[in-house]
């Protein structure tokens, strides 16, 4: 049995009630894969969820939403959230809970995230079985911040990224020195989404 | 907001929850890594392989209640395949509008065209592709062509267009022609005419591609750099028959040649049936 297929017994929520998932399974999903779809398509344009579920506390709203839109019984998810986070992502979204940061599918850093070089990166054959990092931040701003470039840009994007964890962006520029190979990051504030696929560079504003 | 239910009893979409999940997934790697063929675990479709399965599925994946689809075959709104993929769509999708004009679409289901109107930024473009594989005809080995690719090792086709030139003057392939994306990845465009591979260069629109029954699918995102693959002294040159549409007099857009009777009569219409119409429309007011 690989650790893949390795499924934790449920933890029990400790506050007891769990809280909802989508209202609506089918629809809220698809309006949340299409904002992160457009996120990840236009790197730095921040995008708005419109039907997030309430996820228990740390989650945001935005990081529930991308993680129940994508995530299920065949891809392995860390998160540093704590109990109640994981029994509510557990029954909502079936999800197996990963041992360590190279077996993760998904991880969700709700503080510090592990380093980008400790997460899967995929093969150069098989680019496509990398980590996807959602990152918890304070708040995403466009306009003004960092400058990024790449496929998805015209020119540039400008994104103000507040309460990024403190050497990102040295950490994400020997990560998108790995392409086609590299993890891709979805960074959440509130009910907002933007990503930083593995092809966009970030230079400091 | 609740789900209403498709008239069929099936789920919003045709497919069910975790397949839409695992092309989602599939999708967002696949524009993480521009021109990268992804597997994907295909479904069976109630219509056959080759007849736009991958498109429908990525299709499936990406619409919501929200969306305008517009599906083409061969650039028409008109012809069988495209008449009843956007039936099924309607069927299993309540809520979504369909429409033949480009410019109110926000999907674009397409099979061997890119429409003549200019794509905007709230569009997707989902192509129907029989081989993903731009090297299959000169390497059928999957295993061998997935290391070139890692290896970005694409000398074969390089010498395949030498041999084209050598042996006939200019590049053999009229339809298909093979693209770099990013400067990265060989990525076989799909069947489109060579007339159609400029419009995928910096695209306002994000393009992605299924192979339904090659079971792979990729993508192209806005605004990133996709080159059709030439020499410095043989530069590639987008094809078009030399006339004019006999319906809209078009001289600027891809055309059909229309066999008119048995003594040799003949006439080029547009394929873009919106597009002619459109400009038939204009030139009636």
């Amino acid at each position: 049995m690989s650790a893949r297929d390795r499924l934790r017994p449920p933890v029990a929520a400790t506050a007891g009630t769990l809280l909802p998932g989508f209202a609506d399974p089918v629809l809220d999903a698809q309006s949340a894969f299409r904002a992160v779809l457009e996120a990840m398509a236009r790197p730095g344009r921040v995008q708005r969820l419109p039907r997030p579920p309430a996820p228990p506390a740390p989650i945001l709203p935005a990081a529930g939403a991308v993680l129940l839109a994508l995530v299920d019984s065949a891809t392995p998810v860390l998160t540093d959230a704590g109990a109640e986070a994981e029994a509510w992502l557990r029954f909502h979204a079936g999800c197996p809970l990963a041992d360590g940061p190279a077996e993760a599918d998904f991880l969700l850093a709700t503080g510090t995230p592990p380093p980008l070089a400790a997460l899967r990166a995929g093969t150069d054959e098989d680019p496509q079985l990398s980590a996807t990092l959602i990152l918890q931040v304070q708040a995403l701003e466009e306009g003004s911040g960092w400058r990024l470039t790449g496929p998805g840009i015209e020119r540039e994007h400008r994104l103000r990224v507040a309460g990024a964890p403190p050497g990102f962006i040295a950490e994400r520029t020997a990560n998108a020195a790995l392409f086609p190979r590299g993890v891709d990051v979805i960074l959440c504030a509130g009910d907002r989404v933007a990503a930083l696929p593995r092809t966009t560079r970030i230079e400091e504003g | 907001m609740s789900t209403p239910m498709p008239e069929s009893g099936y789920n919003f979409a045709y497919l069910d929850e975790g397949t839409k999940r695992m092309i989602r997934r599939a999708l967002l790697k696949a524009v993480a890594v521009p021109g990268h063929q992804v597997p994907f675990g295909s479904r069976e479709m109630p219509l056959p392989y080759g007849w736009g399965t991958g498109g429908i599925q990525v299709t499936a994946a990406v619409i919501g209640p929200e969306d305008t689809l517009k599906v083409i075959d061969q650039g028409a709104d008109d012809t069988t395949n495209a008449v009843s993929i956007r039936r099924f769509f309607a069927r299993v999708a309540p809520g979504l509008r369909t429409t033949e004009r480009t410019a109110e679409a926000t999907v674009i289901q397409t099979r061997h065209r890119i429409p003549e109107t200019p794509l905007s930024e709230g569009q997707v473009m989902v192509y129907q592709v029989p081989q993903p594989e731009p090297l299959y005809k000169l390497e059928p080995r999957r295993a061998e062509t997935r290391r070139l690719h890692a290896l970005a090792d694409y000398g074969l086709m390089q010498v395949k267009l030498y041999e084209d030139i050598a042996r006939q003057g200019r590049v053999g392939s009229s339809y298909d022609h093979p693209v770099m994306v990013g400067g990265r990845y060989l990525m076989a465009p799909s069947p489109i005419p060579a007339f159609d591979n400029p419009k995928m260069h910096m695209s306002p629109a994000l393009q992605l591609f299924g192979a339904g029954r090659e079971r792979r699918l990729y993508a192209v995102p806005p605004y990133t750099e996709v080159r059709s693959l030439d020499f410095e002294d043989h530069p590639f040159e987008p094809l078009r028959a030399n006339g004019h549409c006999a319906l809209c007099g078009a001289r600027d857009t891809y055309l059909d040649e229309m066999i008119t009777d048995d003594r040799g009569g003949r006439l080029f219409v547009c394929s873009d049936t919106d597009h002619c119409a459109t400009r038939r429309e204009e030139k009636a007011a």
